[in-house]
């Protein structure tokens, strides 16, 4: 039977692509591992490999098509044999490795996750915000209510935040010969998840530094570069690789300013993503802003949005004080508007509005956001007017804004992906609490993700995060509708 | 075990790798004092010496709390590189940093005043004795955490590099620190980048009481770096001419823009690790005879005598004279007031 050929996977978080090149022919005999295709997204090309031997039947998708769902079909394989005419009954391909799946139709392998009848999979994608990974989609409607820093009529420009972050680095690199980026394959390789692509050749070897894979070691290095006066970006490649690291995060850089009486500071950033990506399990799978919002000296920054993400990225560089800025594997590929500004900065403490409503509040922060805007959509289809507020910032965290809406709301929901105990919604429930408690209708819930580590699993991973049913749920708790 | 500082086995003129993986250094015979030099170093190891003495007894009487370690028997090796330093030049050490501070010509009274946590100290009494730092003086601190200030030390040279500045980064820790992860993390970096810092290993035989034989499997500290192609030399840390001439090397050796470079100083503390130290792990002999024959002040004063460059009378005075600017600072520190309530919530974040 014919095999048809899949789109790929570059990462587990990759959800489509552009088919940037073909280099086999209809009717030309392929061999296992022979290079079929050359593939594309905005942060890495790759050659496709065939996997079985045969004779390239038809191709499906066309050389230059852009947007390509992973697991699509995009070429007929045809086994010794077969002829073209056998395409129609092609299928048995088996997408993310679900060996038990059957054969089954093409026009079921157009959505193989739910083909493969595992809800998970096709759950993690609805995590993922399906549509959005696209290189340039449609992009994300913000209904920015408490923005005062766009003026309006200005243009917006559809960014993935993955260019936002690199936009915001190379724009103040420019403007500040003090500042440099350094970390694991931030120069040559690009950036282990592309967001320092074109730094290295823009700025050169001197000011975009590779280092050896010491993060103990090269965060102190960054750290001694700031107390000399330089304003070092540090890359991790993920902030679970900072906990090598974490005495100099917090022993040397948020401690020296008042250890010295105010005399020398460390002014650097520390950035990379944060929090579970899809599927690398619990020791990659961690967020971090509760752990580095409890230390006095240091600011906690998570954006949401392409726009929040370049305009506080060139606010922590700005910054004389150390910044954690902690980003997302699955937000990067995502699209938004960013405005056309020279100079686009936005205040670092300040929470957004991202919609205003009456009925209950929402508070969430970065990957949060997802789980917060969907489940606000929901309730606003069964009539409950949800406000959503991005804290965007976790330290210092901007209370007043949250205090404000829980006294029109009377009622307050906290989402985050991180741990339940210490999280960063028990300390906002325990303000409000001290602050608001003459203001609720209803005691707060913290949706968290499980007091577990991470699991591998498709379907745990699934039960260990937060979801949207869950907000959904507490909204409707606390305002007694449940 | 002799009281004697260890020497280079391989004699002092000898190179340092055979193995041809770091670079072969000679270790550079000490250098040639004038009168002045040796007055200098002299007065300069003494108000170390009388500053920690009477911090000891501050810390006797209650006005200085948590922990204070005292400097006291390896005066030469800070003294004796600051004699080589040139401006521009940063120090960076751990947290048995009041002789650095001293040496780096930060004032006694704002030490003091520091060490009894009063508004006039270096960080407004917030740091205590091991949190001290002057960007004045180049003094990057006083660290708490060991090895800590070994990335952060490499991390000056870096910012040197970057601005093309001549400056060397005297990065200091102790035979303690030298077993930390980062130090080789720092070491590797340093050298691929061609980074100018020396490493200053103190190696005052032990790491709180932890004796380097054993803590250490290779106890020649001078050889750390071999696996990172660094060079290092071994030197008498108790005569401040040979810590001045090894500093002047390494310090050229980092200005011709050669890399990093390990000075490994073989010295002592007399007093324990710190004030709560009973040193039950050395013997009383042990340090009585490094004190008789090695002190690293007698040498100085018994040159100078020997030379007829100074009389008992002229030693004397400067032990006077440094003696009143120990006092001064003791009382400054004893009657400066508290910080004010307020500074509990400034510079924490800028």
């Amino acid at each position: 039977m014919p095999i048809e050929i899949l789109m790929p996977a570059l990462s587990p978080t990759m959800e489509e692509g552009n088919l940037a090149k073909w280099l086999k022919k209809e009717g030309d005999a392929v061999s296992a591992g022979d290079v079929i295709a050359e593939i594309e997204t905005d942060k890495a090309t790759m050659e496709v490999e065939a996997v079985d031997e045969g004779t390239l039947g038809k191709i499906l998708i066309e050389e230059g098509a852009e947007g390509v769902k992973v697991n699509t079909p995009i070429a007929v394989l045809l086994e010794e044999g077969e002829s073209a005419d056998d395409i129609g009954k092609a299928g048995g391909a088996k997408p993310d490795g679900k060996a038990e799946q059957e054969a089954s139709a093409p026009a079921e392998a157009e959505k193989p996750a739910a083909a493969a009848g595992d809800d998970a999979v096709a759950d993690m994608d609805a995590r993922r915000v399906p549509g959005e990974g696209k290189v340039h989609p449609e992009p994300k409607k913000v209904d920015v209510a408490s923005d005062p820093d766009i003026p309006d009529g200005t243009e917006m420009v559809a960014t993935t935040v993955r260019e936002a972050l690199r936009d915001a680095m190379a724009e103040e690199m420019r403007r500040d010969e003090e500042v440099f980026v350094m970390g694991e394959e931030v120069a040559e390789y690009q950036g282990a998840y592309k967001i320092t692509q074109g730094l290295l050749q823009e700025f050169g070897a001197r000011r975009v530094v590779d280092t050896p894979i010491t993060e103990h070691g090269f965060a102190g290095v960054g750290v001694g570069a700031a107390m000399a006066g330089l304003k070092p970006i540090v890359e991790f490649m993920t902030f679970n690789f900072a906990m090598q690291a974490i005495d100099q995060i917090v022993n040397s850089a948020a401690k020296t300013l008042y250890m010295s009486g105010g005399q020398m500071g460390a002014p650097i950033v520390f950035r990379g993503p944060n929090g579970a990506a899809a599927r690398v399990a619990a020791q990659h799978s961690q967020c971090y802003a509760a752990w580095y919002s409890h230390i006095p000296g240091l600011k906690v920054v998570q954006p949401y949005t392409a726009a929040d993400a370049k305009g506080l990225l060139k606010a922590a560089i700005r910054d004389p004080n150390p910044v954690i800025f902690l980003e997302n594997e699955i937000l990067y590929g995502q699209t938004f508007d960013v405005p056309k500004l020279d100079d686009f900065v936005l205040p670092i403490g300040k929470a957004r509005i991202q919609k205003q409503g009456t009925d209950a509040t929402i508070v969430s922060f970065g990957i949060g956001m997802t789980y917060a805007v969907k489940a606000a959509e929901e309730l606003a289809g069964e009539g409950i007017d949800v406000e959503v507020i991005d804290l965007r910032t976790i330290r210092p965290l901007d209370l007043d804004t949250v205090i404000e809406s829980v006294k029109k709301t009377n009622r307050l929901v906290t989402v985050e992906e991180g741990f339940p105990q210490s999280s960063v919604g028990d300390h906002i429930a325990s303000q409000v609490m001290q602050r608001a408690f003459d203001w609720l209708d209803a005691p707060v819930v913290t949706i968290c993700g499980k007091d577990v580590p991470m699991p591998y699993a498709a379907n745990l991973e699934k039960l260990a995060l937060p979801n949207v049913a869950e907000v959904v749920q507490a909204v409707k708790a606390v305002s007694y509708k449940a | 075990m002799t009281a004697a500082p260890k020497r280079t086995k391989r004699g002092p003129s000898k190179s340092k790798s055979e193995s041809g993986l770091a670079p072969a250094i000679s270790v550079p015979k000490p250098a040639n004092f004038s009168k002045q030099d040796e007055l200098d170093a002299y007065r300069g190891m003494l108000l170390i010496r009388r500053f920690e003495e009477k911090a000891g007894q501050l810390y006797g009487m209650g006005f200085i709390g948590g922990f204070c370690h005292l400097y006291i028997g390896q005066e030469a090796v800070v003294t004796g590189l600051k004699m080589a330093m040139e401006d521009g030049d940063q120090m960076i050490t751990a947290y048995r940093d009041h002789g650095h501070m001293l040496a780096m010509d930060m004032s006694p009274r704002g030490v003091m005043a520091e060490l009894t946590g009063r508004r006039g100290g270096y960080s407004k009494g917030k740091g205590g004795s091991m949190h001290m730092f002057s960007k004045e003086k180049n003094f990057y601190g006083g660290h708490g955490i060991v090895g800590a200030q070994v990335s952060l030390g490499t991390g000056l040279a870096f910012a040197n590099r970057y601005r093309d500045l001549k400056a060397v980064s005297l990065t200091f820790f102790g035979d303690g620190a030298a077993n930390q992860g980062q130090v080789y993390e720092s070491f590797n970096m340093a050298s691929l980048w061609k980074l100018p810092v020396i490493y200053v290993i103190e190696n005052n035989r032990y790491a709180m009481g932890t004796s380097v034989a054993r803590s250490s499997a290779e106890t020649d500290f001078s050889h750390r770096g071999i696996s990172f192609k660094i060079p290092g030399i071994q030197v008498d840390g108790m005569d401040v001419r040979a810590v001045k001439s090894a500093g002047e090397m390494a310090l050229a050796h980092c200005r011709d823009g050669k890399g990093p470079i390990i000075l490994e100083m073989m010295t002592y503390r007399y007093r324990g690790h710190s004030m709560s130290d009973p040193a039950k792990y050395r013997s009383k002999d042990e340090v009585q005879k490094m004190r008789s024959e090695h002190d690293p002040i007698e040498q100085v004063k018994a040159r100078l005598v020997d030379k007829k460059w100074a009389d008992e009378d002229e030693l004397k005075a400067i032990d006077k004279e440094v003696r009143e600017v120990v006092a001064d600072a003791a009382e400054f520190a004893q009657t400066d007031p508290e910080p004010d309530v307020s500074e509990l919530y400034t510079d924490i974040v800028i």
